[in-house]
C-alpha cells in the first residue's frame, strides 16, 4: 500500500498535497510572484526598481545619460569591478568577507605590468603571473582561515594594507607603468566591440539555448511524473528575453555596440550562476553558508569549500585587476586602491546577496555593479563633485543593506527563513 | 494496547550488537560493560536519567567516540566505527537532536546534502525530487512541497525531513536522539507514526527518549541505563511506568511507584480478569 503510485495519475507527484495552492497559467504565475514578494522574497526586484528610478532621475537632469554612447561606456567600465564583485558574492555566500579584493587586484596588475615591461616577458606570461598572484593570495587566506581560525575580516583587512604596500614595492620608484596600446589586454578591454551581425546572432543563440534548456527541463519533469511549467509560460519568458535583449542590442549598436569585456563579464556571471545552482560544489557553498555544522555532519568537506571559495575570490579579483589595468592602459600606485574594495563589496550587496550568508546569486554582482556605475556616470555627466558621489554611493549601500535586513525579517515572520 | 503489541510482526535477526562496551573520560567511567542488541524490524528504546550515558552510547555507535573496550557487531561482522561518515557507509544512520538541516535550502537539497545524485557534471534535480517524494511516501509524511526552504516547515515536518534524510543511504539501523523533545501533541504523534513506519520497513530503530509515554507507545524493548551500566531491560508489554521509573532512578520509593501501587491495590481484581482473558 505504501509503495503504490498516486491514485490519480493526472495529478503530478509534487502537486498531490491538498494544502498546496494551485497555480494555473500565466495569471497563477503572477499571483505566485506577488505572494513571494509579500513574504519578503524580494529577489532582484528592489535593484531593478532602483535602477529604473536612477535612470529616470538622471535622464530628466541630463538626457545624454541614456544615450547609446553612455550605456556602452557604463557597461564597459562596470565590467572589471563587476568581476571582482563576482568573487565577493562567493565569499558572502559563505557568510564571510574579503576587504582586500581592491588591493589584490592592484597588486596583481602591478605584477603583470612589471613582468611584461621590466622583465620583457610576453603578455600571456605576464597575465598568468598576475592571475597566479591571486591564486596564491586566496590559498594563503584559506590556510589562515581553516588552519589558524583567523576571522576573514581580520586577515582581509591585513591584506588590504599589506597588498597595497606590495603594489608600491613592486612598482618601485618609477611608479606608473603604461601598457603598450597595441597589447592584447588593452585592445581587448578598450577597442574590441561585437559587430552588429554578431550581436544579433548572440542574442538569437541565447534565446534558443534558453528555450531548449527549459523545454528539456519540462520533458524531464513530465517523464518523472512531476509537475512542469507550461510551455506557454516558457514562450512568454522567451519572447520577453528576445525583445528586451534585442532592443538593448539594437540601442547600443547605434553607438559602438557591446564591448568584448562586458560580454566576457556576462558570460562569467552566467557560468558562475550555473555552477552555483546546478553543481555539487555550488550546493555545498550554499549549505556551508546556511548551516556549517549541518554541512559538516552530512559529510561535506567544509574546509575544501572555504579553500575553493577564497581562492576563487582572490583569483577573480586578480582577473578584474588585469582588465581594469587594460581599460586604463596603465598601472599606477593608485591601481585598485581608492574605492575599488568597497565598490565591489557594495555591488554584491546592492545586487541582493545577503551579508548573513547562504542567500544570493551570481546575477547580484551584475545588477549591483550596473547600479553603482550608473550612479557614477550620471553624477559625472551632471557635473557633480566626487564628494557627492561618495555620499550617494554610501547612501545606496545603506539602503540596500536596510532592504536586506527588512526582507529578512519579513521572511522570518512569514516562515521563509 | 498490549494486544496490539502482540500482533506486531516478530523481529528479525540481530543487526547491531554491542557487548561489553566501555568508555572513560579521564576519571569518569561514562560507560562500563554495556550490552545491547537491535534486531531488524524492532524498536529498541534507550532510556535513562541525565548523565546515564545515553548520549555517550549514541556517539559510540555513530562513531563520534571510540570505545575503550568491548565489541560492536554489525550484520554479523565485528566492526570499528571510525567516524559519522563511516557509520553511515556501514548502514547506521543517526538523527541528532538538533537535526542539522540547512534553513536556506529546500527539502530536496537537505535530503540529499552531501550525497547529491549527479547527471553528468550537474545535480540531477529531477531524479532527486522523484526520489524525495518516494522516500516521503514510504514514511507517509505530510510535507506539502519539497521545493520550499526548510525554514518554512514546522518542527514536526523538520523532524520528518531529518528522519527521511537518514534513509537516503538505505541504512539498516536508524538512531533517533530525542525526536519528540521539542514537539507538540499532534507533531509528536506524527513522529511516532514515522517510527512505526521505519519498523514496518524492516529497519532496526534505536529510540533515545525521556518521554515514557512515547517509549511505551512505539518501542518493542526498553533498555535502561543507569550510571553508565545496564540497569534493566524490559519487553514493553511487561514494563509498567512505575517499574521503568524505578529502574531509571534506581529507587522504588518514588511518587510514581507509590501512586501506582495504591491504584493497583484498588483495581487488582479487575487486572486479574483482564490478563486471564488474554491467556485464554
Amino acid at each position: 500500500m505504501v509503495d503504490q503510485e498516486a491514485p490519480a495519475s493526472t495529478v503530478a507527484a509534487d502537486l498531490a498535497d491538498e494544502r498546496l495552492l494551485a497555480t494555473h497559467g500565466i495569471g497563477g504565475y503572477g499571483h505566485l510572484m506577488w505572494n513571494r514578494l509579500r513574504s519578503g522574497e524580494l529577489g532582484s526586484l528592489p535593484v531593478i526598481v532602483g535602477l529604473a528610478i536612477i535612470s529616470i532621475g538622471f535622464y530628466t537632469a541630463e538626457p545624454r545619460f541614456l544615450s547609446s554612447r553612455s550605456l556602452v561606456s557604463i557597461t564597459q567600465f562596470a565590467a572589471p569591478v563587476g568581476i571582482i564583485a563576482l568573487g565577493i558574492v562567493l565569499v558572502l555566500l559563505l557568510g564571510e568577507i574579503d576587504l582586500s579584493v581592491g588591493s589584490v587586484s592592484g597588486f596583481a596588475s602591478a605584477v603583470m605590468a612589471v613582468t611584461l615591461l621590466d622583465q620583457g616577458q610576453s603578455m600571456v606570461v605576464a597575465m598568468l603571473a598576475g592571475i597566479l598572484v591571486g591564486v596564491a593570495i586566496g590559498a594563503l587566506y584559506a590556510v589562515l582561515y581553516t588552519k589558524l581560525g583567523v576571522p576573514s575580516f581580520v586577515f582581509s583587512l591585513a591584506g588590504l594594507l599589506g597588498f597595497q604596500g606590495a603594489l608600491l614595492y613592486v612598482l618601485g620608484a618609477n611608479g606608473t607603468r603604461n601598457l603598450p596600446s597595441d597589447s592584447f589586454l588593452v585592445d581587448f578591454t578598450r577597442f574590441q566591440f561585437v559587430t552588429p551581425t554578431m550581436s544579433y546572432v548572440l542574442v538569437g543563440a541565447t534565446v534558443v539555448v534558453f528555450v531548449l534548456a527549459q523545454l528539456w527541463g519540462i520533458r524531464q519533469r513530465t517523464a518523472a511524473g512531476l509537475s512542469a511549467p507550461s510551455v506557454t509560460l516558457v514562450g512568454v519568458k522567451a519572447a520577453l528575453l528576445l525583445v528586451s535583449l534585442g532592443l538593448l542590442t539594437w540601442y547600443v549598436n547605434i553607438d559602438r555596440g557591446w564591448t568584448y569585456i562586458w560580454v566576457f563579464f556576462v558570460v562569467l556571471v552566467v557560468l558562475m550562476d550555473l555552477v552555483l545552482r546546478r553543481t555539487r560544489w555550488g550546493r555545498h557553498v550554499y549549505a556551508v553558508g546556511g548551516n556549517e555544522e549541518a554541512a559538516r555532519r552530512s559529510g561535506i568537506k567544509v574546509d575544501r569549500v572555504y579553500f575553493s571559495v577564497f581562492v576563487a575570490c582572490s583569483t577573480l579579483a586578480a582577473l578584474g585587476g588585469l582588465l581594469a589595468a587594460g581599460l586604463q592602459t596603465s598601472v599606477s600606485q593608485a591601481s585598485g586602491t581608492n574605492d575599488t574594495n568597497l565598490t565591489a563589496i557594495a555591488a554584491a550587496v546592492i545586487g541582493g546577496t545577503s551579508l548573513f550568508g547562504g542567500r544570493g546569486s551570481a546575477y547580484s554582482a551584475m545588477l549591483g555593479i550596473i547600479v553603482l556605475q550608473a550612479i557614477q556616470t550620471g553624477l559625472n555627466l551632471i557635473g557633480v563633485d566626487s564628494s557627492v558621489r561618495f555620499m550617494v554611493t554610501g547612501g545606496v549601500l545603506l539602503l540596500a543593506v536596510a532592504i536586506d535586513s527588512v526582507s529578512r525579517r519579513a521572511r522570518s515572520s512569514s516562515g521563509r527563513g | 494496547m498490549s494486544t496490539s503489541v502482540a500482533d506486531r510482526a516478530p523481529a528479525g535477526e540481530v543487526v547491531l550488537s554491542l557487548a561489553g562496551v566501555s568508555k572513560r573520560f579521564g576519571a569518569v567511567q561514562a560507560l562500563s560493560d554495556v550490552h545491547m542488541d537491535v534486531r531488524a524490524g524492532e524498536v529498541v528504546a534507550l532510556v535513562g536519567d541525565n548523565g546515564a550515558g545515553k548520549s555517550t552510547l549514541v556517539k559510540v555507535i555513530s562513531g563520534v567516540y571510540e570505545p575503550d573496550g568491548g565489541d560492536i557487531t554489525f550484520a554479523g561482522r565485528k566492526v570499528t566505527v571510525g567516524g559519522p561518515s563511516e557509520a553511515q557507509a556501514l548502514g547506521i544512520a543517526t538523527v541528532f537532536q538538533d537535526l542539522a538541516l540547512c534553513d536556506n535550502l529546500d527539502v530536496v537539497a537537505n535530503l540529499f546534502l552531501g550525497q547529491e545524485q549527479l547527471a553528468g557534471p550537474f545535480i540531477d534535480e529531477v531524479g532527486m525530487e522523484k526520489e524525495a517524494w518516494r522516500l516521503l511516501k514510504t514514511l507517509s509524511a505530510k510535507i506539502p512541497s519539497v521545493r520550499i526552504p526548510i525554514a518554512a516547515l514546522s518542527g514536526g515536518q523538520r523532524q520528518t525531513v531529518a528522519i527521511a534524510r537518514s534513509l537516503v543511504g538505505s541504512p539498516q539501523v536508524v538512531m533517533l536522539d530525542e525526536p519528540t523533545a521539542a514537539l507538540g501533541v499532534a507533531q509528536t504523534a506524527e513522529v511516532l507514526n514515522l517510527i512505526e513506519r521505519l519498523r514496518e520497513t524492516g529497519l532496526g530503530v534505536i529510540l533515545i527518549s525521556h518521554n515514557m509515554a512515547d517509549v511505551q507507545a512505539v518501542a518493542d524493548r526498553i533498555v535502561v541505563l543507569r550510571l553508565g551500566k545496564n540497569a534493566a531491560e524490559f519487553r514493553v508489554e511487561d514494563a509498567s511506568t512505575a517499574e521503568l521509573v524505578a529502574a531509571i532512578t534506581g529507587a522504588s520509593d518514588n511518587v510514581v511507584a507509590s501512586r501506582a501501587s495504591r491504584r493497583s491495590a484498588s483495581t487488582q481484581t479487575e487486572t486479574h480478569i483482564e490478563s486471564g482473558e488474554q491467556d485464554g
